[in-house]
């Protein structure tokens, strides 16, 4: 083999793990937007039922 | 240089390294959010009514982040031309650090997120407006007149005029006299502050081939329609007082800003040669930053008064 060859594969290594990487972040920052939205929503529903949410009679 | 060639040139020239957080921030233009964030709060606080503090909030936050995926769209379409321009040249499609595929589907993903926020949170007219604004900067200034006619900052300025309405349209759920005056304002404003700026960048508007104004018709031409459309500023800018939505303060401070205004641009149309002629354009350019600011700021501060004594 090469010593070009041995280069270029752990250039590919190096570049595999960096797009690993980059996925894995990408989609922490996914997970949070999502979740960010959720309580968003659920806070803004709450607000636009007003404070006589919980008072209902039984 | 056609645009094909500026694209192998970013291609060849520039590797694509790992984008970071604040790469993907830049993409949405923050300097021109932070105006429309600004505009959008005086449309909501000149609005006669009330929104919950809450959902003013995420009003706000929808047309922030609309204007910021309007941005990512603009630099996903321009990334040719914003490669061969000094002034754009730093972006971080140009510079490699967020691809083109990238910056188009974060574009989207927000633009849609944004107006489906606004709609369903707060109301749907604002929600409309808000995808009517993203649309007309996407795709009548950016990828229609942009490149093809001296008129694109003219028309392509209702865009950046529209944040204001839609601030008015989530509190008061409609359009009104008011709030198209404020709309008025800026889209009279946009033709004088972009080509003061195009007059001393003309050839680096020249060298990207965007049909700026003093490209394609020259200097002259330029400085006789920052004459007129200066003298329609700041006649537009006087309407909050007819119509009671600027007081006492407004007024004199339109009208002595306003003056001011005039005698730049007079300038501008004076001094035509050598460093000097550059020189009085830029100060017409950054004076047109600080008029706007001014204006919507003595009208956010007398409506905010306003409701504090109420």
């Amino acid at each position: 083999m090469a010593v070009g060859d041995v280069m270029t594969g752990d250039n590919n290594e190096t570049q595999d793990e960096r797009d690993r990487l980059k996925q894995r972040s990408r989609s922490i920052a996914i997970a949070l937007a999502l979740l960010f939205l959720v309580v968003l929503f659920y806070v803004a529903t709450i607000v636009r039922l007003g404070p006589d949410v919980l008072n209902r009679p039984m | 240089m056609s645009g094909m060639q500026v694209n192998s040139r970013i291609e060849a020239g520039t590797p694509v390294f790992e984008s970071s957080l604040s790469d993907f921030f830049q993409l949405m233009k923050p300097r021109v959010m932070s105006l429309v964030i600004f505009t959008a709060l005086v449309g909501m606080v000149a609005a006669p009514g009330s929104l919950h503090p809450v959902l003013a909030v995420i009003a706000l936050l929808s047309i922030a982040v609309g204007a910021g995926a309007s941005g990512a769209l603009n630099m996903w379409f321009e990334a040719d031309i914003d490669a061969v321009m000094q002034r754009t040249a730093a972006r971080p499609i140009p510079r490699g650090r967020i691809t083109e595929d990238e910056a188009l589907s974060f574009g989207v993903v927000l633009a849609v997120g944004s107006v489906l926020t606004l709609g369903v949170l707060v109301n749907w007219v604002a929600g409309a407006l808000l995808a009517l604004t993203i649309g007309f900067y996407v795709f009548i200034y950016t990828m229609w007149l942009k490149r093809r006619t001296p008129q694109n900052i003219v028309i392509g300025g209702a865009a950046g005029a529209f944040p204001p309405m839609v601030g008015w349209a989530a509190v008061t759920g409609g359009v009104s006299i008011e709030s198209i005056v404020l709309f008025l304002i800026i889209f009279m404003w946009t033709p004088p502050h972009f080509w003061a700026l195009a007059l001393y960048r003309s050839r680096d508007y020249e060298r990207a081939g965007i049909p700026m104004l003093p490209v394609v018709a020259g200097d002259a031409e330029t400085r006789k329609q920052i004459i007129i459309y200066s003298v329609l500023l700041v006649a537009t800018a006087s309407a909050p007082v007819f119509i009671g939505l600027g007081g006492v303060t407004y007024a004199v401070v339109s009208t002595v800003l306003g003056a001011v205004f005039l005698w730049l641009a007079l300038r501008v149309w004076r001094v035509r040669d050598g460093r000097d002629s550059d020189r009085v354009a830029k100060q017409l350019f950054l004076f047109s930053i600080l008029y706007l600011f001014a204006l919507f700021a003595v009208l956010l501060g007398e409506h905010a008064l306003a409701a504090w004594i109420a």
